[in-house]
Parts: C-alpha cells; structure tokens; sequence
C-alpha cells in the first residue's frame, strides 16, 4: 500500500519531544543567561570604556542593543557548539542508546527519514538557542541600559529600529554558522551507541577546529574549517552591508552538509542496530 | 489466511510459499569471526502461533533482528508476509507490530505519549484516529489507568505491557514477540497468553520467541528450536511432542545381534553399557513390535524398558543442559 506521506507528522512529534525535554530548556537558558550576566557585570563596574576585553563589551554601557551582540560573541566560541554538539550528538545515538531506535525503525519511520527528522530538529534548535541568546540580550540591554541610535563599525549611525534589523541578521549568520557543524554531529552520532561520547566528540571537535583556526603556520587551511567564518559577522554591522562574509560562510557550512550528511546517510542506511 | 496452517511442513516449503508469514532460507549472521545465526531456515505459517525456542545466547534475538530489517544478513534471505527484504520492508513492517530485545521508551514521556510517537511514525497510523487507538491499544493491556503516568514510573512489567500495547496500535497480520513475558508476574503471564490467544484467534500470526519451553506449549500451534545459532527442530508442536517421545532400554547378553535388530528397524542407538542398550524410538513404532523383532532375531531378552520421552527432556536434547550459555 502507499505510504502517506508523514515526514511532517514525525517532524512535529521530534520537535514537541525536543521541545518538551527539560534538557533542553536547561540549555536554552543557560543561552540566555550569558547576555544577562555581561549586563549586570557591566552595569556594577559601570565606568568609562576601557577599550580592553572581547570586542563590544565595552560599547554596552553607552548603548543596550550591544548586549545581545556581546552574549552571541561570548556564546559563539563554547556555549552555542556546547549545545549545538550536545543535541545533534545525541539525535541518533540517544535513541540507539535507549532502544527506541529500533521501535521507529519497525514502526517504519524509514531510515532516510529519521535522518532527515533528526537533522532537522538540530537545526531548530540551532535556530532556538541563537534566537533566545539574542533576545536575552535585548531585553536585558533594554532593562539596565539606555538605547539609542547605535553607531555602526564604519562610523554611520542608524536608528534603534534599523538596529534590531541588524541584530536579526546577525542571528540569522551565526545559526547558518552552526548548520555544517550540527551535520557534523548528526554524522558522529551514527557511528555509535553511546550519545556521551558522540557529544564530547563534536565539541571536542569544535574546539580542535578553533585551534587550529588560531595557529597562523596553517593559513591554507583555515578557509576550510567549518569554524573560520564564526565570528565574521562584523560585516553586518558596516554601512553598506558587507554580504561577503555571510555568503562564503553559507558556502562552507553548505559543503560541511552536504559531505557530513553523506556519510551519516551512507553510514545509518547500511547500519546494523542492535542496540 | 490460510485454511490449513500445516501445509508447508507436508509440500515443499517454495510451493506454499504464499501461505507463509516468514520464511527464510540459509540465513546467515556473522559478527567478525562468531556465527551468530547459522543456515537458519525458518518456514512459520499463517494463522500458527508460533514458537521460537532457545536458551539464552542461542540466535533467537538476532534472527528476529534481522527479520525486521534491524540488520542484514550476511547470507540468505528473507521473506516477510510474502514479500522478500529488504526491498519489501516498507510495505510490510506496517503490518507487523513488534516487541525486540525488551521495551524501550522515552522515560520522561507518558506511557500514551510514547505511544503517540511511534504511531506518529507508522506509515498507516492515521492522526485522525491516533487518540482512539492508543487508548484501546492501552486498555487491552490493562494500562489504562497508568497512561498519563511517566514511563519513568512504570515497573518492568508496566514497560512490557506498553511494548505490547505499542505493536496493537494498528490491525496486524503479524505480531513478533520476542520474550514477551520477561519481567512479567504470573498473573501478567496468563494475561499475555490469553491476549496471544486472542489475536490468534482473530486470524493475526504470532510469531514469539523463549526460553521457557512451558510458555511454548501452552500457547503454540507450532515451534522451532534454536540452539547455537542453528535450527535443530520444527515443526506443529503435536508432531514435535511424538518425535522421539520413548526411548526403550535393554538388558541382553547379546548386545551384537541386538543393535543389528535396532538399526533394521530405525532406533537410534545411544552410547551402551556392556549388557544394556538404550536406543530412540522412532515414529509409529510401538514398543511391543519391537520386543517380537528381537525375539525372532535370536536376542535373548533379559530385561526390556519404556521410557517416555516429555516435551522437555527433548528440548534439553536439543539444545544441551545447564547453566552454561552455548558461545
């Protein structure tokens, strides 16, 4: 008989078991804790700009809206692969672990299928984490400090409006920037059982490729390391927009993708599961 | 359905092979160097409750593995409700419901809520009628009461019954229960049995697996038994029960001519003692035809012994005793 199409049902029930998990709340809000945290640090030293310490920190006492693109700078190198690496390592091998890998595979979900599905709820939640750690910032900046027109990097000042504008462009980049590593931990999380370990992987992974982002002895390969554009979304903050920066991003978490997808399907069709 | 569930086992297996729920031929699992399952051919007919005997570590788990596209054989090859594997899996695993190795659920959802996702994954489990279904999937195990409960809550037993619950979520034509009254008390034993029944009786094949030779016969129409990763017996369980069901012994001074007389007449001699044989009966030979062909062969006759074989000290033939796992 023909199977009607229920990649949507499916989806929405991976979504609501996500969503539902007190795992993942746990995360969000540690996310949004980070931005909540550098205001109120901010806000008891309160002082002049001191010119020191990671990019932006100290442009948030004059102007709120920095907050949330200080707590997406502090989160980008640890706490959004942290979770990123925790929920798409888990996506397969969590289920393997359990057993119930096996009951939506005789359901029949389809193999293809609960690859697509897991995917597909890491990148939500990619979406999720950069979107809550945004908006903590904002409401935190609006609460504690004033917001103004905010001075871009090129020197041009736009108005608060057209700020948030930015802001969610930055959003939008720095989750197309976790999209290749999130395939890279679905991959990971088909080769094993136990979802710890595929979880210390991808971030292990994630850290390595930082690493070695920094040494400059290996300058030919930082353009292909899925972490080399992480913080290049400065160039949304210029007038006129730069896009470079976002579409060479696009094209090398694209890559990441399409090659880690690859393998995690050649790897999960072909796989026995005898967990 | 077929009308006559015994056919195969008279006509060749490929000819009925329609009538057949499973059948596989030289199936073959190997894991590095172990031979897990072994040139397995199973033949479980339509409408049998079926069987499927073994100690623990014998191949059972593995077979069932691979009867649901979990994993693929090595060798050999499958056909599940008429449909050969892998390429017919999705056509037909929604017609199977299943319990594998124990139940496993997600802990942190309801016992109905878990069923919601695995109905959400079956191909034909309609969202209109979701709620009805895992409610009456859920009432027919007794966990109505316990549904809104967290897996996480629920005993050994609970599980097994929700398992049990989660592969009635739609009309089957094949059920594969692999030990479904692991972790069951007696009364949910009964209970299972009488719901094996049940299904059986509607027409649904069940296909169930054990360690626990009394679970079999008093549930089965039919039964195979693995042992070491090979298939040493199959059959309806009443012709499982007359095969070899005696065993004769005998005390003579001619033990020469005696094993002559038993060869000629199909007993199967066991290792001797010097003036006593002890030898399987064979099928439809009565012990007293026996006595007059030794008489008439010249075999003094001091002391002549039946001793009938019970279901049970055939499966320990089959499949050795002891504590000691076969590999």
């Amino acid at each position: 008989m023909p199977a009607r199409p229920i990649t949507g049902a499916l989806l929405a029930s991976e979504l609501m078991l996500q969503f539902r998990r007190r795992r993942t709340w746990a995360m969000l809000l540690a996310l949004a804790a980070v931005p909540v945290l550098v205001a109120i640090a901010v806000r008891v030293s309160s002082g002049p700009p001191s010119g020191r310490g990671p990019a932006f920190l100290d442009r948030v006492a004059t102007n709120g809206l920095f907050v949330a693109i200080a707590g997406l700078t502090l989160s980008i190198p640890l706490f959004l692969p942290l979770t990123v690496g925790v929920v798409s390592g888990d996506s397969i091998a969590g289920e393997a672990s359990q057993g119930t890998l096996r009951y939506l595979l005789i359901a029949p979900a389809g193999r293809v299928r609960v690859l697509l599905v897991k995917y597909a709820a890491s990148v939500a939640f990619c979406l999720a984490a950069v979107f809550v750690s945004a908006l903590a910032g904002v409401l935190i900046g609006a609460l504690l400090f004033p917001i103004g027109p905010v001075t871009l990097l090129s020197g041009t000042e736009i108005s608060p409006v057209a700020a948030l504008g930015r802001l969610a462009l930055v959003a939008a980049y720095v989750s197309v920037s976790l999209l290749g590593f999130a395939a890279i931990g679905l991959f990971i999380s088909t080769l094993t059982d136990v979802p710890v370990g595929a979880m210390a992987a991808a971030v292990v992974l994630s850290i390595t490729a930082q690493v070695l982002d920094s040494l400059p002895q290996l300058e030919w390969l930082h353009l292909w390391l899925f972490t080399h554009h992480w913080l290049g979304f400065i160039d949304l903050l210029r007038q006129p927009v730069s896009w470079d920066s976002f579409g060479d991003n696009a094209l090398v978490q694209a890559g990441y993708v399409v090659v880690f997808g690859a393998l995690a399907y050649g790897r999960f069709l072909t796989r026995d599961v005898l967990s | 359905m077929s009308s006559d569930p015994d056919a195969p086992y008279r006509d060749a297996p490929s000819v009925e092979a329609h009538s057949l729920a499973i059948e596989t031929r030289g199936l073959t699992k190997t894991f590095g160097r172990q031979v897990a399952v072994d040139s397995v051919d199973l033949a479980v007919p339509r409408g049998s409750v079926f069987g499927f005997l073994g100690p623990n570590g014998s191949g059972k788990t593995t077979t069932i593995r691979i009867l649901l596209g979990l994993a693929s054989p090595t060798r050999g090859s499958v056909s599940l409700l008429g449909r050969p594997l892998p390429a017919g899996l999705a056509a037909t695993l929604p017609r199977v419901g299943a319990l594998v190795e124990g139940p496993a659920f997600y802990p942190y959802l309801s016992g109905e809520a878990n069923l919601r996702r695995f109905d959400a994954a079956n191909p034909v489990g309609h969202p209109s009628t979701r709620a009805a279904r895992v409610a009456t999937a859920l009432e027919r195990v007794g966990l109505a009461a316990a549904a809104r409960k967290r897996v996480h809550a629920y005993s050994l037993g609970m599980k097994q019954r929700l398992g049990i619950a989660s592969a009635l979520l739609v009309p089957r034509e094949l059920l594969v229960l692999d030990e479904p009254t692991n972790g069951l008390d007696p009364q949910g034993t009964r209970e299972v049995r009488s719901l094996v029944r049940s299904l059986a009786a509607e027409g649904v094949t069940v296909f169930v697996s054990s360690h626990l030779l009394a679970e079999i016969e008093q549930m089965c129409t039919h039964a195979a038994v693995m042992s070491a990763g090979r298939l040493v017996a199959q059959a309806p369980l009443d012709e499982l029960r007359a095969a070899g069901s005696a065993s004769v012994t005998l005390r003579t001074p001619d033990p020469g001519r005696a094993a002559a007389v038993f060869d000629d007449m199909g007993l199967r001699m066991l290792p001797a003692l010097d003036d006593e044989l002890t030898a399987t009966m064979p099928v439809g030979l009565e012990p007293e035809q026996v006595v007059a062909a030794l008489v008439a062969g010249g075999v003094r006759v001091r002391g002549f012994g039946v001793t009938e074989q019970s279901l049970e000290d055939r499966f320990v033939a089959l499949t050795g005793e002891g504590f000691d796992v076969a590999r």
